[in-house]
This record gives structure tokens, sequence and C-alpha cells, in this order.
């Protein structure tokens, strides 16, 4: 993009600001309206086109307009407390779904009157998301859902669902799949808590029962279910990994106060070396996702979202995991003890070290694990040969599934 | 270490007919007794000590072990001893073993005079007495002062203070507490319900091994509950068992990991085909194939020099294990999480309880930076 461009653009990010921090101080208006205001200030989501939360732009200068929403004293954290509908729901939206889904559903998702889930994963079909077997049958304009769907973050506070489903198991597996938003109140829909590491309930299985979902609320193509749900899991890995955060801040800030509290007197050598050589990894991922941000294009991400992906699981596991160990003896402890609950969002930020260092195990799985995402790197950004696939061109029904 | 079990030879690394034996029982015994769903009630429901299980070790000698015959013990080394460790830590047994029969035990037998250890360890043997030991600060610091203090008074004692990360401490019948006195360290034993003393139990991590702070508010002691002995070898020598113990119940717990993982790694199926078949899993599980052995040699070395006696070379062992088998057991553990994806970051499965056990053991006896430290020391490094 030529300078003049990106200066227009800038400008017209900041006069929107303004209008809105004019019209809403941040610092002292009510969330939710809030929120409605941002989003029709066209920065809820500023690569969005005019009218749908955006502004047309390149989406790098979100990072700055949340900042400047921080800095003035307002919330964000609708981006992580509803993250499936806006990191992940609005750009499959965007990217797959009508006019009017777009106008029905993006507004209320990003002032979070309505909270979303994302129905991919099941018992049988995890990284073989294509495997997956709760089936969809069309009868007139409406589709009868029956399956089983598992590690539903946030399901027992979702008013919709992202659905992935089978209309056709005679195809092959990725031949075979529709994509549906179905509105978790309906009937046939059981949520049931699904009880963690944690001892709290952030994820769900999700029992479907003769569930009808108008025709109307299908994403893509019948049997095009596969490229809208890679719509989404591409969202999902930047809205995982690419958070252009301030330096210092995350899992490393954690790591170093337990250094401050713990060794800031006797500067242990050994254990400072470690410190600081986290410390420069989390900051070199950091800027890295600050350049992927400049480079950000409008649009459905592309298989390099998954570096970023990779690199934060790996190393927020790695980070939160010293950081136990530099607490010495109270590593040995779970302050507060295990409560066994169903909290309102995932990952509570401010959760201390003990359930940090505990909730950031499921890093490298969730969103895909790390074992697929050096495979999508190697295979889809590297351009190495695939591995031998058994299960691509013969039926779904005849792919052996445990 | 002269009224510890007179010490045996340097074993070799193959286990005799009846340790082969000894092995078979004690995983017939822990395979009905402590299966999942019992250590998960316990844990939850019983504070973390299984008393019938407990009465079962009894009942088999297994409390005992290390206690000489004429005190109603088997009078068994520490390679024996290492075996039911290895068995207790693949089931993640939540019982007073490490904290009665071998920190206590072997306080007592170190420090503790002819006569106290005829008045204090038949109830070891015989399941009526379990011992904790008292000595770290309330911090769990391991180069700090203990946290109580005793002063004497009228024909014996009154101890004020806390103590921390006490293992087993409020389930323990019996605590012995290590505490400073004007003359120095002092151990002494004490009924944990003697007047003066709060138990709380600590919130951990690792809910198959509690553990307590315990205050002593102007707790009065008789003289003769004083060790008659030296208590700084006493504690040395306890700490040095429980090290190596430690190290061999990892190495059960690592094998448990391994071959839980590798047999759901058969099973699961994705992409058409077992996820073990996919050389991310297989190298990973190979991996710690490899790293085990050598945790299992490092921990059974040194349970081998423990039981000869050979402290020169146990100044060596002991480090070793501790620290190898804690980055084993911990990365192992971390890595079946990962290869089990996300069945493995519920609660209802088994390994997250292995992965807690193998960052708390880790954390517990000093971390593998601290017995790095302390080899460093030994090769004058
Ligand atoms: C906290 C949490 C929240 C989640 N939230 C949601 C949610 O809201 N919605 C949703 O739909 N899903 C969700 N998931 C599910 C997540 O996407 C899956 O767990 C993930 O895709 C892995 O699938 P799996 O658990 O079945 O593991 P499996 O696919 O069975 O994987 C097991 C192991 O095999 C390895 N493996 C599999 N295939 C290959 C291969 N081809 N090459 C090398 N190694 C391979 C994996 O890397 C892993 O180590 C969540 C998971 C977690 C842990």
């Amino acid at each position: 993009m030529g300078n003049d461009a990106t200066t227009a653009e800038r400008e017209q990010v900041n006069a929107q600001i303004e209008a809105l921090f004019a019209s809403h101080p941040p610092a002292d208006t009510p969330e939710k309206e809030f929120w409605g205001a941002q989003f029709d200030h066209g920065l809820a989501w500023v690569q969005h086109p005019e009218g749908f939360g955006g502004l047309g732009v390149s989406p790098r200068w979100q990072a700055e307009v949340d900042l400047r929403i921080n800095e003035a004293g307002g919330s964000t954290r609708n981006r992580y407390m509803n993250v499936l509908g806006i990191g992940m729901g609005a750009g499959t939206i965007m990217a797959h779904g009508s006019e009017e889904h777009q106008q029905r559903f993006l507004r209320p998702m990003f002032t979070m009157e309505e909270i979303w889930c994302q129905l991919f994963s099941e018992p049988g079909a995890g990284s073989d998301l294509a495997a997956l077997a709760t089936t969809a049958k069309q009868e007139g304009d409406t589709w009868i859902v029956n399956g089983q769907k598992v590690w539903t973050t946030l399901g027992h506070l979702a008013k919709w669902g992202l659905l992935v489903t089978r209309t056709d198991p005679d195809v092959p597996k990725h031949a075979g799949l529709t994509y549906f938003i179905v509105d978790m109140e309906e009937r046939g829909v059981d949520v049931r808590p699904l009880y963690q590491i944690t001892g709290e309930a952030e994820f769900n299985e999700v029992y479907f029962t003769d569930t009808p979902i108008p025709d109307d609320m299908r994403l893509g193509e019948v049997g095009g279910g596969w490229s809208v749900a890679m719509t989404t899991l591409m969202n999902e890995r930047v809205a995982i990994g690419g958070n252009a955060a301030p330096r210092g801040t995350g899992a490393i800030a954690g790591a170093v106060e337990a250094w401050q509290k713990m060794h800031g007197e006797d500067g242990d050598a050994g254990l400072r070396d470690q410190l600081l050589s986290h410390w420069v990894e989390a900051e070199a991922m950091r800027l890295t996702a600050v350049r992927a941000k400049e480079a950000a294009q409008k649009g459905t991400p592309g298989p390099e979202g998954s570096t970023a992906k990779l690199q934060w699981a790996d190393l927020n596991k790695a980070i939160t995991s010293f950081t136990i160990d530099l607490l010495g003896p109270e590593g040995m402890t779970y302050p507060g003890g295990y409560e066994f609950t169903r909290p309102e969002q995932t990952a509570n930020r401010d959760a201390g070290p003990h359930k940090s260092f505990l909730r950031a195990r499921a890093n490298s799985i969730e969103g895909g694990t790390s074992e697929v995402m050096k495979n999508i790197l190697g295979e889809r950004v590297l351009g190495l040969p695939g591995e031998p696939r058994v299960d691509k061109n013969i039926p779904w029904r005849e792919v052996p599934r445990s | 270490m002269s009224a510890l079990t007179a010490p045996a030879p340097v074993q070799p690394f193959t286990l005799t007919d009846e340790q082969k034996a000894l092995t078979e029982m004690v995983r017939d015994l822990l395979g009905d007794a402590a299966s999942s769903e019992r250590v998960r009630e316990v844990m939850l429901e019983h504070g973390g000590f299984d008393q019938s299980l407990y009465d079962q070790l009894v009942q088999y000698g297994l409390a005992g072990l290390t206690i000489s015959e004429e005190h109603g013990g088997a009078g068994a080394s520490f390679t024996e001893l290492s075996i039911v460790f290895e068995e207790l830590g693949r089931h993640l047994a939540p019982v007073p073993m490490l904290s009665s029969s071998v920190l206590g035990t072997t306080a007592i037998q170190v420090g503790a005079t002819p006569e106290q250890q005829a008045a204090w360890l038949p109830g070891v043997a015989d399941g009526s007495t379990r011992l904790a030991l008292a000595h770290l600060d309330p911090a769990g610091r391991l180069d700090a002062d203990p946290g109580v203090r005793a002063m004497a008074s009228g024909d014996g004692f009154t101890l004020d203070g806390t103590a921390g990360y006490v293992i087993d401490g409020a389930s323990a019948t019996h605590l012995l507490v290590a505490a400073t006195t004007d003359d120095g360290l002092a151990i002494f034993y004490l009924d944990a319900e003697a007047a003066g003393i709060e138990r709380r139990a600590i919130d951990v991590l690792d809910l198959t091994r509690p553990m307590a702070t315990i205050t002593f508010s102007g707790v009065e002691v008789a003289a003769d509950a004083m060790f008659g002995g030296n208590a700084s070898a006493a504690l040395h020598a306890a700490l040095t068992a429980g090290v190596v113990m430690l190290a061999c119940e990892q190495v059960g717990g690592i094998q448990q990991i391994l071959s839980r993982t590798t047999v759901y790694a058969r099973e699961r199926v994705q992409f058409g085909r077992a996820i073990g078949s996919f050389q991310a899993v297989k190298h990973k599980l190979a991996e710690t194939l490899v790293a085990s052995e050598s945790a299992r040699s490092a921990a059974y070395h040194a349970a081998r020099m423990l039981a000869a006696h050979e402290i020169e070379e146990l100044r060596i062992a002991a480090p070793l294990a501790k620290s190898y088998c804690s980055d084993v057991y911990e990365k192992a553990s971390g890595d079946a999480i990962q290869l089990h994806g996300g069945i493995a970051f519920t609660w209802e499965h088994d390994v997250h309880l292995y992965f807690k056990r193998a960052k708390a053991s880790k954390l517990l006896f000093g971390s593998p930076k601290h017995h790095r430290a302390l080899l460093a020391d030994v090769l004058e490094l």
C-alpha cells in the first residue's frame, strides 16, 4: 500500500476514533452502549465495509483502535469474552453469509448481547475435523440435525453456534459437509458441562436430537461446508495467536513478577538468563505479530496465520510453567483450591500464575494442535510434500474411525 | 547411619526373585485398591488420605518395611522400599508412605536413642502411628531455619512458630518437629493432637499429596520427646531418603503415563489411521521411552546406594536422580496431555493428575536446579 493511501486510512480511522470518543467517552459510557457506538463508527472490525462494523480499511488499524480505547479507560474485553463470535464468527459471516446474516448478527455479537460458540469438534473428529459425523437431513426448507459435539467453549452461555454437519456420507469426507448457524435455544439442543484440568467448565458437550435449522441459516453451499469451516479456523488461529499487545504484557509479565518476588534480591544468574531468554522470544514473537498486522490484507487470513498460533502456544506453555518453578514451594499450591464452576469467559485474564499454568496446557491443542500447525506450515507455507493419505478419495462412510 | 537396618551389600540392578514377588504383590494390591475412581474419591472427599488402603499396606508389612524386625518391621532395605514407591507412583496412591515410612522412620532411626526407637517405631510398623515431618519455615525455604523455635521450660520445652509444607501434616497421628533451640537444631516427637497445635490443610496443586501448615502456640513437650542423637544428621538422612524414594515414585509415574499414552496412540484414529502412526506422535513417545530408561537407572542406582549406605556415592546419586527424574516426569506428562488432545484437558481424564504430581514433586525437596547445584558442589565445579 502506498504511503498516501496509508496516510488517508490513518486519518479516516483517527477521525472516527475522535468522533466516537466525543459522543461516547470510553471511561464513562456503559460497555454495551459503547461497543454499539464503536460498531456504528466502523471501529469494530475496521476491515469490514462501512455499515458492517468497519471502514473498509486495512485490518492493521484495529490494534491501534483497541489500544486507544484501552488508554482512554474503555473496555475491549468483548473481544475475548465473545471470542468465538468476534474473533471467528464475524469473519466467517462476512465471507460466506448473506447481507441479511451480516445485518442481523454482527452488531449484537459485538455488543455481547449474543454470545457465540463453535460446534466443530466431535469425540471422533478433532484434528481430523472433516471426519465429523453429526448429520443434517433436509426436509423441505428445514434441516434436521442429530449428533454430538464436544469441547464447545462457552456453549452454556451461547445464543448462536457455528455448526458443521455431514449432509452426504457417500462422498469423500471434505465434500459432504454443510455449515449452519444454529440457535442454541432451539429444541433438541442439550448443553452439558465438561469440567477441565482447572476444575472449571469453560467447555461443554452439546447433543442435538432432531434439532431443526431453517435453510436460510446455512452459510455457503450444501456440501460446501469445508471451505466455510476453513475460514473460521484461519480466523481462529489469528484470533488466538496474533495478539500485538504492548511489550512485556501477557504470560511474560507473570514470569517477571514472580522473578521480582522470589529472586529480585538474590538475582540468581541461571534463572535470570532463563527469564530473559523467554522475554526475548516473547518480544520477537510480539514484533512478528505487529509486522503481520501491518501486512494484513482484508479478507480471510492465510495459512501463515498458523505461525503465530504455533509459537504463541508453545511459548505460553513454557513461560507459565517456568513461572511456577520461580515460585518455588508456592508452586506446589493451588490458591483457593479447585472450584467446579462454569465461568462466564475463557481463561480469566487475572487468573494468577497457578491457574494460568494449567489453562495454558490447552493452548497447543485448542484451535488446532501444534502437530497439525506444523503440518500446515510445512505443507501449505513451505510447500513440502504431504503425507500419503488413506482417507481422501473414498466415501466418508468407508474411512476407519475410532 | 548406624541405627538403620544393617547396610546391604550393593545390589545389582536386576531384581532378585523375592523382589520380583514383592513387585507383583504390590502391583496386585494397588491395582485393586488404588483404582483411579478410588484415588479421586480420596483426594476430593477424604483429604487425600486413604485409610483403608493404608491399612492394607500395613497388613502386608509395607509401612514398616525398613523398620527392623526387633521393632515390628520387616527389616528390609531401601531397595525393597523403592519397589513399593515405584508402584505407589504409578497409581498416585494417596497414603502417607513418604511422610511416615520414609521421612519419619528414617529420622527416628538415625537421630533417636535406642529407647526412643523402641517406643516410637513399632507404632509405625503396626499402623497405629503415622508420622509427619515438620521441618520447614512457613514459606518452605530449604536454606532457612525451621519455622519453629523451642525454649527450655521446666523439665521440658515450649514450642512456638509455624511449619509450612508438611506432607500429610493434617492426617498424621504424630509430628516430628524440627526446631531451633539455644543449643542448635533439635527434633521433637509429638502427638499431633497436643494442645496448642493448629493444622491447616494447604490448597495444593496435586490433590493426591496433601500438605498442611502447622502452627505451634506454646506447645509443651517433655524432655524425653527430644531426639537423643544428632538431629542434623537425622534430618539430613531423612531428606536424602525422601529425595531418593521420591525419584523412584516419579519413575513409576513416568512409566504409567508412557504406557497409557502408547495404548491411546494405538487406539485413537484420525485421518483414517491410528495417531501413533504419525511420526510427530511416535517420536515424542520414543523420546519419553529413552528418557524413562535413564530416569529408571538413575533412581535405581540411588536406591541401591541408599540401601548400601554408600554415603559418598549418594551425594552424587541422590541429586542426580531427583533432578533428572523430575525433569523427565514433567516433560513426559506434558507430552502425554498433548498427545491425548482435548480429552486430556478434562477433569475426568487421569493425565492431568500425573501432570500435577510431576510439577509438584519436581518442586518438593528442592527443584532440579537446587539439586544440580548440590551436584556441582560435590563435583567441585
Ligand atoms: C480448551 C479447549 C477449548 C476448545 N474449544 C473448542 C470449541 O469451542 N469448539 C470446537 O469445535 N472445538 C474446540 N476444541 C477442540 C479442539 O479443536 C480439538 O481438541 C483439537 O482440534 C484436537 O482434537 P482432539 O482433541 O480430538 O485430538 P486428536 O485429533 O485426537 O489429537 C491427538 C493427538 O494426535 C495428534 N495428531 C492428530 N493428527 C495428527 C497428524 N495428522 N499429524 C501429527 N499428529 C497428529 C495431535 O496433534 C494430538 O497430539 C477445544 C479444545 C480445548 C482443549
